[in-house]
């Protein structure tokens, strides 16, 4: 039953904008879908090595600038007289450097990180993004800080046989959210069902033991971290060429917090969690938009999700995965069998 | 007993174990000799698992050195001393409790194909449906030979402790191992999955992997080694063949106190 809810799901989500023809309705849909790509490369480090990125927006963040940069181009001064000056690529080759740089800072952090993992990772994630923050507020000649970087070219993308088509319509930029996000779920599905992903859920459940069967636990999670920011960063380039204008506001906490409701309230480490979450929690703001002032709305969020945890704590994918087998009543007991579910250990 | 080759395949060579002020080991020396079954006897707190914890990597030794089949293994990472062939079990938990027993063995059989990239799986090319089958069909043989056929598809913490032991095994013979570390196998294990458990320990000597094994079961120890190695307080005290360590007597004050060697000593004495 469960194995046909995803290509379900999926095929109502591509009939959305039929009906759905408000174009704030739409863009809510974006919006909230690009932090749900966000949020489905969190649950990968999340929910399958129980590592916690607090600092995760910061590869979205990445993925931004570096997709809206090579596009725009620009022209820089590093010391002395050396300058570098690139212009402007096409939209989708920066979209796949933002996948690469980002990924690669994936990659760093975890290596400088995961000796030590646990809350040592936490830290240094949020560190990192605010490092990246200050970096693209104070380095105006490349990133025009505050000013913000405007003018982003909308993506482009190319069809064999078809010739070249500009994003410029909402429902055009809603298919190819909608075709990244699949993408991203497929990509984190295929490694969690493979021996990689066995690696990973051995080193969450017994650290000690998964070691001692040959699993690398430094590698295996410097490459899940790597995974998980280019995956961030495939959002993040989304996110520039559709509102064609970033700043440091980025790198704002509130994102990060924004994807690990997603992930936490539909379920970590099931791989229907984050969208389940980003679905309730993307459509949440146009839900309450009539009705409350935004600083209201937080708090709606807030007792949203506690409601939510407290009746499912595991969150809704697993409670329901429970549900469909029949023994919800047996199993909602059963997640305190596992104590030190992440960090430490 | 059958063909035992003299070369030893593990040499813990004057190992010392230092915690703060505690000594955990000092000066232990033995070799393993490739083939054999070897016990390693002590009572509670004598350092047998810290032993077990410095030759797998767990712990780095505050003094002396770990060589396996000639390699020194000082600085190497646990998972790097298990592909050397180096396999252990644990004497708490041994099993990835809320997998399935097949979903067990095959986090230990992760490594199998290792020349397939992740993006293999990512494209889920035919290379890796092919050697994800291979695998299962591995993890079937392993789980077979344990005995644990019929509890293949339950999840591992939901089986007895001695279910839970053979699973252990299963999974650390899933990383073809030429050596297997045995800590605590047949604890909670109730007489009749002893014995079972005594034929699978022979059966995986058989096919050419060493074991040492820790264990507190003498009589287990006793029917099933080629040679017993003693330790009482991070000391060797004894190294021989199951009669000799009967008999020793430093090895029943260790384990009966000293009145009850006193007393073995006058009955040897007087059956003299
Ligand atoms: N990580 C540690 N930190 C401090 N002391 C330790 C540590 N591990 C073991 N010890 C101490 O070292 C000594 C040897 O412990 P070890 O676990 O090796 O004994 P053992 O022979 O395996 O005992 P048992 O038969 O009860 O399992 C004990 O005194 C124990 O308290
Ligand atoms: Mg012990």
């Amino acid at each position: 039953m469960t194995r046909y809810l995803p290509p379900i799901v999926l095929v109502l989500l591509a009939l959305a904008p039929l009906w759905l023809k408000d174009p704030y309705l739409l863009n809510a849909l974006i919006t909230g879908g690009i932090f749900t790509i966000g949020a489905i490369s969190l649950n990968l480090l999340l929910g399958y090595t129980g590592q916690l990125s607090l600092g995760h927006i910061a590869f979205f963040g990445i993925g931004a600038y570096a997709s809206a940069l090579t596009t725009l181009g620009f022209d820089v001064g590093l010391f002395g007289d050396i300058r570098i000056v690139h212009a402007g690529w096409h939209p989708f080759a920066g979209l796949l450097v933002a996948i690469l740089v980002s990924g690669a800072c994936g990659y760093v952090v975890g290596r400088l990180s995961f000796r030590v993992r646990g809350a040592y990772f936490v830290i240094v994630t949020i560190c990192f993004a605010e490092v990246v923050r200050l970096v693209a507020l104070n380095w105006i000649e490349l990133t025009q800080g505050p000013l913000a970087l405007t003018s982003i070219p909308q993506m482009k993308i190319g069809f064999p046989g078809l010739g070249e088509m500009t994003l410029r319509t909402k429902a055009q930029n809603y298919y190819l959210m909608l075709a990244v996000a699949t993408l991203a779920y497929v990509v984190v599905a295929r490694l969690v069902g493979s021996r990689f992903g066995r690696a990973m859920r051995g080193l969450k459940e017994n650290e000690q033991l998964a070691m001692s069967v040959g699993v690398n636990a430094t590698r295996t999670l410097t490459v899940a971290a790597a995974i998980s920011a280019a995956i961030a960063g495939a959002a993040g380039s989304l996110y520039a060429h559709y509102f064609r204008i970033i700043d440091p506001d980025v790198f704002l906490f509130a994102y990060t917090v924004t994807m690990v409701i997603m992930v936490v309230s539909g379920g970590k480490g099931a791989l229907a969690g984050p969208v389940i979450g980003g679905l309730i929690f993307g459509t949440l703001p146009v839900a309450l938009r009539p009705y409350m002032a935004p600083e209201a709305q937080w708090i709606v969020y807030g007792a949203v999700l506690i409601a939510i945890l407290f009746v499912m704590p595991r969150g809704i994918a697993p409670y329901l995965d429970d549900w469909f087998a029949g023994r919800a009543a047996a199993r909602s007991s059963a997640p305190v069998a596992k104590p030190q579910l992440e960090g430490q250990s | 007993m059958s063909a035992v080759a003299d070369a030893p395949i593990l040499s813990v060579d004057h190992v010392g174990v230092r915690f703060g002020g505690l000594v955990a080991i000092s000066d232990l020396h033995f070799d393993v000799r490739e083939g054999e079954i070897l016990s390693l006897i002590g009572p509670n707190g004598a350092g047998k698992t810290t032993a077990f914890n410095v030759v797998t990597g767990f712990l780095k030794p505050t003094q002396g050195e770990v060589r396996f089949r000639g390699a020194n293994l000082a600085g190497l990472s646990p998972n790097r001393i298990n592909r050397l062939g180096l396999a252990r079990t644990f004497q708490r938990t041994s099993v990835f409790p809320n997998d399935t027993v097949t979903d067990n063995v095959l986090i230990g059989l992760h490594r199998e194909d290792a020349g397939a990239s992740l993006l293999d799986a990512i494209f889920n090319l035919p290379r890796e449906r092919a050697g994800e089958v291979a695998r299962r069909e591995k993890a079937r043989g392993l789980i077979d030979w344990v005995g644990l056929s019929s509890r293949a598809n339950e999840r591992a913490g939901s089986l007895s402790y001695g279910e839970q032991r053979l699973v252990g095994v299963a999974l650390a013979l899933a990383t073809e191992p030429t050596m297997l570390l045995l800590d605590e196998p047949v604890s909670g294990m109730n007489a009749s999955e002893t014995q079972n458990f005594m034929r699978l320990i022979r059966s995986v000597r058989d096919r050419g992997v060493t074991i040492l094994l820790v264990e507190h079961d003498m009589p287990m120890v006793m029917a099933v080694s080629d040679r017993i190695v003693a330790l009482n307080h991070g000391k060797l005290i004894a190294d021989g063949t199951p009669d000799q360590i009967r008999a020793d007597p430093a090895v029943i004050e260790a384990y009966l106190g000293k009145s009850a060697a006193a007393r073995e000593a006058g009955r040897e004495a007087a059956h003299a």
